[in-house]
């Protein structure tokens, strides 16, 4: 675009200011507004990622244990509500995070790519033709956009495999997560992918946790130089965690030979066989 | 003190207006003395173009000792130049050695239109200013000395804000060309203190919301922290992220402003 003499001194907005919405919408209409969407969003994501991996834990207990946790997982609430009703309140919640967090992100980049157009634009950020020297930026910062975009795919396999049971090499049995887990992760591709994707995830997190905390303006000098190391230790911990899982079943540790149950290629029947191998361990 | 000289190579960004593409014209900088600043080293290298009949290096400066805030450049991709917490015009060729080959190019955004060669229009900064970076006082005569207490770490952090010489390095250096750490430390300047508790929370969402209308948004990279010639500190970006969500709350029919 052309360049007047009067557009050097009254620069062109680079978006168009909206009609200001009532309250809570109004705060999405502001990239500040969404940095904050996305801190909230993402500590309820972090929060799924730590719950999800402590529950996971039950696997090293044996099939039948994994399986009981997963049916007190179906039952939450139980008594109170219907089965799996609250199962999908949660899940609900999640996919709203998700879906908040990534449209946050995606059209808060967009406002930075529309403020730095025309300054060299490469790979997703703006550039310098001379060359251009990062002093502070690191690699998990400036790789959020990529990371993000790997922990998605990542998930709709992770779906795909798991949850769906779309995948040959599960020799998938609904109700019997010990059988698809060892079975999945016991093959060396799927292994792998769960291991690259697990360190795409900790690098996220560990920008993420010590981002939401400038995203919220909680910044308090006595804790200030905390928040890395709150950072670090948080991704190197939920690394640690979900690498368990693929490595302990390259390893044989979680074999899917240790599961009695899993000859049966229905539900109700497998539940049965659990729940009798879990009485007689009772006794 | 002994005067040494060296001789270093300059990639320099040339552009002949706005809309010229511009590019890359190198030049050999003979015999320059390390105790010159950076911007004397251009008036040299400028000197010995017109001497040769060419047109000179277009760049800002005025105060040349770090508190106008006009001079600019990229300098081997660092905003200000490799040192911490300098202008280009503090920044002296000692730092550099004989041989270095140097390149520089203007502060870059959609929002930092080129003028001419090195030189930057950076009126979409002083638009964030008209919108809030003031505060109403009555005027007169001047008014008692303490007439108002502050307390004393207020007093300072203001300070600490109010060192912000707006040259735009944080745009500069900043990934996504945001200009948080600019409009942060305006504002927190004036809201840190008693003197602008009463245009508090409409400041902040003035402010902020004419940032965005010209720059890109914050992904806490900390590059502005590092090109800041004043080094304005990151936590003046969290409380205006914080005072800005709060002025949504309250701000919402402006009933009871605290």
């Amino acid at each position: 675009m052309a360049q007047t003499l009067s557009d050097l001194r009254n620069p062109q907005p680079i978006r168009k200011r909206k009609k200001a919405l009532p309250f809570p919408l109004n705060v999405w209409q502001s990239a500040i507004g969404r940095k904050w969407v996305m801190a909230l969003t993402g500590i309820g994501l972090l929060g799924f990622v730590i719950a999800h991996m402590i529950g996971n834990f039950h696997v090293l207990e044996g099939p039948a244990e994994l399986h009981e946790y997963a049916e007190a997982l179906r039952g939450l609430g139980g008594g109170i509500i219907p089965r799996l009703w609250l199962l999908w309140v949660l899940r609900l919640g999640l996919i709203a995070m998700f879906g908040l967090h990534i449209a946050a992100a995606y059209t808060t980049k967009e406002i930075s790519r529309k403020a730095s157009d025309g300054a060299n634009f490469m790979d997703g950020q703006k550039s310098y033709p001379g060359g251009r020297d990062y002093v502070a930026a690191n690699y998990a910062s400036r790789t959020m956009r990529w990371t993000g975009p790997i922990i998605l795919l990542y998930l709709i396999f992770h779906l795909a495999d798991l949850t769906w049971g779309l995948l040959p090499h599960t020799d998938y049995i609904k109700g019997d997560p010990y059988n698809n887990l060892s079975n999945s992760l016991g093959n060396l591709p799927v292994a792998i992918i769960y291991i690259v994707a697990n360190i795409a995830l900790a690098i996220h997190i560990f920008h993420g946790t010590w981002s939401l905390f400038q995203s919220l303006g909680l910044n308090n000098p006595k804790y200030n130089s905390a928040r890395k190391g709150l950072a670090a230790g948080l991704a190197a911990v939920i690394l640690l965690g979900n690498l368990t899982f693929p490595i302990l079943a390259q390893v044989g540790v979680i074999d899917n030979d240790k599961n009695e149950c899993a000859q049966f290629t229905e539900e109700a029947l497998n539940t049965e066989c659990f729940e009798e191998l879990l009485s007689h361990g009772g006794e | 003190m002994s005067e040494n000289n060296i001789n270093i190579t300059l990639d320099v960004w040339r552009q002949n207006g706005p809309n010229d593409k511009g590019r890359f014209e190198t030049y050999e900088a003979k015999e320059i003395s390390t105790d010159s600043s950076f911007l004397e080293m251009l008036d040299v290298v400028n000197e010995r173009l017109i001497d040769d009949e060419k047109v000179p290096i277009t760049f800002e400066s005025d105060c040349r000792e770090g508190i106008c805030g006009t001079c600019s450049l990229m300098i081997n991709g660092q905003a200000h130049g490799p040192n911490k917490g300098q202008a280009t015009c503090q920044l002296h060729m000692r730092t550099f050695s004989n041989g270095d080959h140097i390149t520089i190019e203007p502060f870059r955004a959609k929002s930092f239109p080129i003028i001419k060669d090195l030189a930057v229009s950076r009126a979409a900064m002083d638009k964030i200013q008209h919108a809030g970076g003031y505060i109403t006082v009555s005027t007169g005569s001047a008014p008692d000395a303490n007439l108002t207490p502050v307390p004393k770490e207020a007093s300072d952090m203001a300070f600490d804000a109010a060192a912000c010489i707006g040259c735009g390095a944080c745009v500069a250096a900043c990934p996504n060309s945001a200009a948080q750490l600019f409009t942060s430390a305006k504002v927190q300047h004036l809201n840190l203190l008693p003197q602008g508790q009463s245009e508090r929370w409409q400041r902040v969402e003035a402010m902020v919301d004419t940032m965005e209308d010209y720059f890109g948004t914050c992904t806490n990279h900390g590059e502005c922290y590092e090109a800041c010639p004043k080094e304005i500190s990151l936590d003046f970006i969290a409380f205006m992220n914080r005072d800005y969500v709060k002025a949504k709350i309250k701000n919402r029919k402006l009933a009871g402003q605290n």
